[in-house]
């Protein structure tokens, strides 16, 4: 016997399918769909932390197992760990040394769930990888072409998060909660059962329970410890010290430690030079801003400029802009009213402009220009 | 079809001990210790298991007393007899059930020596015996290795030892019904054993005491098993441990080649078929039912994955590990790499397998192995 046949893959093809099982409900429920309709779906929970006191713990794997066995779904742990600290945690902390404001969940997303975890996929003999995100596709029936949409219920979008998928990526990927509500979700989680039907949104970035992200940096970086600095307007007038630039993000208002008649915001953190310049409000506002790292949805730039609305934050209302594609995979984005609070490290999204629902395309944020 | 590569975790519980146990539970509701017929239709039943368990290892029956298992055994047996001061001589390759009470004793002031394995896993008698020290109260040496199959020079360290007047205990739990065991011959002062490596029920086991030698009570109560182990006994698993002796004792022979023949045929076809792999051990130094492998450049946990996905289960480690990425402290006390140790699986054939179903597994594997290589792993 040179190569065996794989019984259950021949049955099953076009049918095997991975689940990304967080053992939060909305996986949960994606799972669950999946089994309805039939497929033979696999529960995979992606142990991404060492530790076990934080969200990608023993507790969260263990009520994923919970779930798979009510489902009667196979549940294997898949191991990270190491790759998760090397690839996300630490370019976590070197951005943040570096004046950006990162989004590790999206890093996360498009390595660990779609390139890591379709990979172990395929190995299993299944095609697809599904996830509880918020967000819609649609496949062409001749071309197989994927494209990608925000979820039903906006509320909970998070198309946001998926903007760097490959086209390779989104045609194996399946998002079953991306037409529901969240109480819809809870809804069926209640019908079937499960126990997660009640577990409370997380909201965090899961290797950062408490939000102290500076400390998680001091703990990676001791080095950052020692870093000091000053706080200066935007005349270059010093208004106080600071114990580094890790500590700020761009548009933050608390924690300044300085006193003043005027409301105060960071508007731009010099990471080279420790200096952190604060001033009005005002001082955010945008008009233009550049990103890197273009993942175009359809594979290709656009040929032309390209009117669209742009998100540039998880919780933005996207603003109308026309982006026009640069060399070297960068973009620069014209907000038609300046747009407030542009964060280096943030992603910029562009949907389509006559819905606002499809997604375009994204890009990192290298700066925004007041 | 399932195929079972891991009689090294558990193994099927054998027909013939169902039957005991049904018989048991269906009509023996007794309690030993009770003086009437009920009690004393229960207790003959338990005695009968003991003997069985006695003769398989050729001890007296006085000498075996009833555990829920080896790792009770172990805990009894270590944290009763030593205490802070003594000194304990054991090797790099133990169980968890022995290595876990050493480290809390080694907290509360007993002084451990661990031996190194080879790199074939085993270690040798005389550097066993080299480590002991004047205030050295036990020699503590696994018989046969759970995750490699390795063999300890057992008997020939127990007589040593014995000659020193230094108390010797075995965990011989991956051992018992899978090779032969004479404590007549072998100066050994306490064994620990389970019921479900050799076909019988989890929950049952035995820590057999030797002669007149005394361990403290590890459980308090009711006095049973000589004042060791307070409880009720669990008369159905110990029956059903006894019966799964009994059929050890009449197949040993059969069974020990039976394994090989499988075994070697395991090993063959991965050799043949997928290539690029490595036996960690030495075949004539260890159990014949345990292979275990390092498939050359993938992680295990997915091998593991996939071809249970394909119907063969197999291990990559220990059973009690899953879940932990740390790579196997037995692979790398044998100089190991930690990425070699991810990429090991350990096979382990038993009851229930003939040679179709290893030509299918290999099968499997050959089709599985280029797979998972062709990741980049985890």
């Amino acid at each position: 016997m040179t190569s065996a046949s794989l019984e259950s893959e021949a049955s099953a093809r076009g049918g095997r399918v991975v689940v990304a099982m967080s053992g939060g409900v909305d996986s949960s429920v994606a799972a669950a769909m999946l089994v309805e309709e039939g497929a033979d779906a696999i529960g995979v929970t992606m142990k991404l932390s060492e530790s076990e006191s934080r969200c990608c713990s023993l507790e969260d794997a263990e009520d994923a197992r919970r779930v798979a066995e009510r489902l009667g779904i196979k549940f294997y742990v898949a191991n990270y760990a190491e790759a998760f600290g090397r690839e996300v945690i630490e370019a976590f902390a070197d951005d943040y040394l570096a004046a950006r404001t990162p989004i590790p969940c999206i890093a996360c997303n498009k390595s660990f769930k779609f390139d890591h975890l379709l990979e172990r996929a395929r190995v299993f003999g299944a095609d697809r990888v599904a996830t509880g995100h918020f967000a819609r596709l649609e496949h062409d029936p001749v071309t197989g072409a994927a494209r990608l949409f925000r979820g039903r219920y906006r509320q909970k979008d998070q198309s946001y998060f998926l903007f760097p998928l490959t086209q390779e990526q989104l045609r194996a990927a399946s998002f079953p909660v991306g037409q529901l509500t969240k109480g819809e979700v809870r809804d069926r989680a209640r019908a079937l059962g499960l126990g997660t039907a009640e577990k409370p949104e997380s909201q965090e970035i899961c290797f950062v329970p408490d939000g102290d992200y500076a400390k998680v940096v001091e703990r990676l970086r001791p080095e950052a410890t020692r870093l000091r600095g000053e706080i200066v307007d935007e005349t270059g007038r010093v208004l106080g010290e600071h114990r580094g630039v890790h500590h700020f993000t761009v548009g933050q208002r608390h924690g300044l430690g300085i006193s003043s008649d005027r409301r105060l915001y960071v508007l731009r953190i010099d990471p080279r030079e420790q200096k952190v310049v604060v001033g009005g409000v005002e001082g955010l506002d945008c008009p233009r801003a550049e990103v890197d790292r273009v993942n175009w949805i359809t594979g290709s730039a656009p040929g032309a400029p390209l009117r669209v609305r742009v998100q540039v934050r998880h919780r933005h209302e996207a603003a109308r802009a026309t982006v026009t594609p640069l060399s070297e995979g960068r973009a620069s984005i014209a907000f038609e009213e300046p747009v407030r609070t542009v964060a280096p490290g943030q992603a910029a999204v562009f949907y389509d402009e006559a819905s606002n629902e499809e997604v375009i395309g994204g890009g990192w944020l290298v700066r925004g220009d007041a | 079809m399932r195929i079972y590569l891991d009689h090294n975790a558990t193994t099927p519980v054998r027909p013939e001990v169902v039957g005991a146990m049904a018989d048991v539970l269906g009509a023996i509701h007794g309690n030993p210790s009770s003086v009437y017929e009920e009690g004393q239709a229960a207790r003959a039943r338990l005695e009968e298991g003991r003997a069985q368990v006695a003769s398989l290892l050729a001890a007296t029956p006085g000498d075996v007393r009833f555990t829920s298992g080896a790792t009770e055994a172990n805990n009894t047996l270590l944290l009763g007899l030593l205490s802070p001061g003594d000194h304990v001589v054991t090797t790099a390759i133990e169980h968890p059930s022995v290595t876990a009470p050493l480290e809390v004793l080694e907290a509360r002031g007993v002084e451990v020596t661990r031996i190194a394995p080879d790199e074939h896993g085993c270690v040798a008698a005389d550097e066993v015996i080299g480590g002991i020290r004047p205030e050295t109260k036990l020699v503590s040496v696994i018989w046969a290795n759970n995750e490699t199959g390795a063999l300890q020079p057992v008997e020939a360290i127990a007589a040593e030892a014995a000659a020193r007047g230094i108390l010797v205990h075995s965990d011989a739990t991956q051992a018992v019904g899978k090779l032969a065991i004479d404590l007549s011959r072998v100066p050994l002062d306490f064994l620990s054993t389970s019921a479900h490596k050799l076909g019988g029920p989890k929950g049952a086991g035995a820590l057999v005491v030797r002669g007149d030698r005394d361990v403290p009570a590890y459980l308090l109560g009711g006095g049973q098993e000589k004042g060791q182990r307070g409880g009720t006994e669990n008369v159905a698993g110990l029956v059903g441990f006894g019966v799964a002796c009994a059929l050890a004792e009449a197949e040993l022979e059969v069974r020990v080649e039976r394994y090989a023949a499988l075994r070697d045929r395991l090993w063959q076809g991965l050799q043949d078929k997928v290539g690029r792999v490595r036996w960690n051990g030495d075949p004539a130094r260890a159990l014949t039912n345990t292979l275990n492998v390092e498939f050359e450049g993938l992680a295990g946990e997915v091998l593991v994955q996939a071809l249970d996905l394909e119907g063969v289960a197999v291990s990559a480690g220990a059973a009690c590990h899953s879940g932990s990425i740390d790579p196997s402290k037995v692979l790398t006390a044998m100089g190991r790499t930690p990425e070699q140790a991810r990429a090991s699986l350990r096979l382990s054939v038993g009851h229930g397998l003939d040679e179709a179903a290893i030509d299918h597994a290999v099968g499997l594997f050959t089709t599985l192995v280029p797979r998972v290589r062709a990741t980049e792993g985890a």
